[in-house]
């Protein structure tokens, strides 16, 4: 505790630059994967291949993907972008997935009703797709979330700074408290964002609330 | 493209691959260290996950602590044991282990819980106990979710495993922090690419043998 009040200012600043790099990756791997997700959706025998090869991206580790990178993107190894290109990337292979099966999920009716209602493909995807394949999309969004703030950790080892630095500070140093605060912020923050996210979800997605508290009565 | 070229190059050649910190070791310590992890893991999680699919107990309390495992930063596992236990293999095992568990746990219980209530249920009315009933109906039939539990923990295994070498035990990571500390950059994407191809490799193998499993009547 005593270590940890001491360094209060470097744990913050290493906070907020694993913030930085983990929020982007997030944000970006669900942008991405809402079109790939929809479109996998649709191509039928190709969907499980297609979706099949965006998991086996998972496979690959963190650790040897953020050295490979550099040579396919043309980014330094301690580039900030090289570590947020390859945490968008694990992001895409879990949320594509949870994109295509949200959906899929959608039912082929209500598709067919708002078309038959006079939507265009646009305002149907918009209007009538994405809000009902929102509760799914969030619980997608939210394990991507927790996986990117905990595998940022990794790039430390390489010299980006996050508060995975706390933890090859503190083994080089042999400082246990530094690793034990690095562990219980990454969990923290981890927490943290799920939570507002869990937030924006309601914020977002009103109409859910009311379902539940009928369903509750 | 010159680094990939050297990278290759260093990948292909013989010199790499001999002598006792050659790539030849390095891959099997890889392996053998994810084969062990995997072993003790699936020792403790399996039969524990399958417990509570079948009674329903801690449930909640697996769903809390499988979520919770997930936002565990790797990295600082593996340096926290490393530092309790000092330099060696046992400091990456138990990381390894506190890693798989959680996931193979979750394919458990996960498995054993997806198998449709009525057939349970008829089990029961046919008489069998219920360790006849997870044995024979629950395992079998929750067999590809349980199996998932173990293929994901495998993965987490075989990636954490390139971080043992950070803490002094072997492994693919040795040749890539060193050719990290040396500025050795063939040699750091070569093992890189080596530790990819080992990945990818078990996965193939993991999809394979589920497929396989299910042309298995009585088997889903």
């Amino acid at each position: 505790m005593d270590w940890a009040l001491a360094n209060l200012p470097r744990i913050l600043s290493l906070t907020v630059d694993h913030l930085l790099l983990s929020l982007p990756a997030v944000a970006a791997a669900f942008l991405l994967a809402l079109p790939l997700g929809r479109v996998a959706d649709r191509l039928g025998r190709l969907r499980e291949p297609l979706l099949g090869s965006a998991g086996l991206l998972y496979a690959i580790p963190s650790l040897p993907l953020f050295i490979v990178l550099p040579i396919l993107i043309g980014t330094g190894v301690r580039d900030a972008l090289n570590v947020i290109v390859a945490l968008t990337l694990f992001g895409l292979a879990l949320m594509v997935r949870s994109a295509a099966d949200a959906f899929g999920a959608v039912s082929q009716d209500v598709r067919l009703a708002a078309v038959a209602v006079g939507q265009s493909r646009w305002g149907a995807f918009l209007t009538v797709e994405l809000p009902l394949a929102g509760p799914a999309l969030l619980a997608g969004l939210r394990v991507v979330s927790v996986s990117t703030i905990s595998l940022v950790s990794v790039s430390a080892v390489l010299g980006v700074a996050s508060l995975g630095s706390l933890f090859t500070d503190g083994f080089q140093r042999g400082i246990v408290p530094s690793i034990a605060a690095g562990i219980i912020m990454t969990v923290l923050l981890a927490v943290v964002v799920d939570l507002l996210l869990v937030g924006l979800g309601r914020l977002a997605m009103p109409w859910q609330r009311t379902q539940a508290r009928r369903a509750g009565s | 493209m010159t680094h990939l070229m050297e990278a290759l190059q260093w990948v292909l050649s013989a010199e790499s691959w001999a002598g006792p910190g050659g790539l030849g070791v390095r891959t099997a310590e890889h392996l053998w260290y994810t084969l062990l992890a995997l072993v003790l893991s699936t020792a403790i999680a399996l039969p524990a996950g399958l417990v509570i699919g079948h009674t329903g107990r801690g449930r909640a309390l697996a769903v809390l602590s499988t979520g919770a495992a997930r936002a565990l930063p790797t990295l600082g596992i593996i340096t926290l044991a490393g530092l309790a236990v000092g330099i060696g293999l046992k400091a990456p095992m138990i990381a390894f282990v506190v890693l798989a568990v959680p996931s193979i746990i979750a394919g458990a219980y996960s498995g054993v819980e997806a198998v449709d209530r009525r057939v349970v249920d008829a089990a029961r009315a046919q008489g069998l106990s219920p360790w006849q009933v997870l044995v024979t109906v629950e395992v079998p039939l929750g067999l590809r979710l349980i199996l998932g539990g173990v293929r994901l923990a495998t993965l987490q295994v075989i990636a954490t495993a390139t971080l043992a070498a950070y803490v002094g035990a072997g492994g693919l990571g040795r040749p890539l922090f060193l050719g990290l500390r040396n500025h050795d950059y063939a040699m750091m994407l070569g093992a890189s690419l080596v530790v990819i191809a080992v990945a990818i490799l078990v996965d193939a193998l993991f999809i394979a043998a589920l497929r396989i499993l299910r042309r298995i009547p009585g088997i889903h």
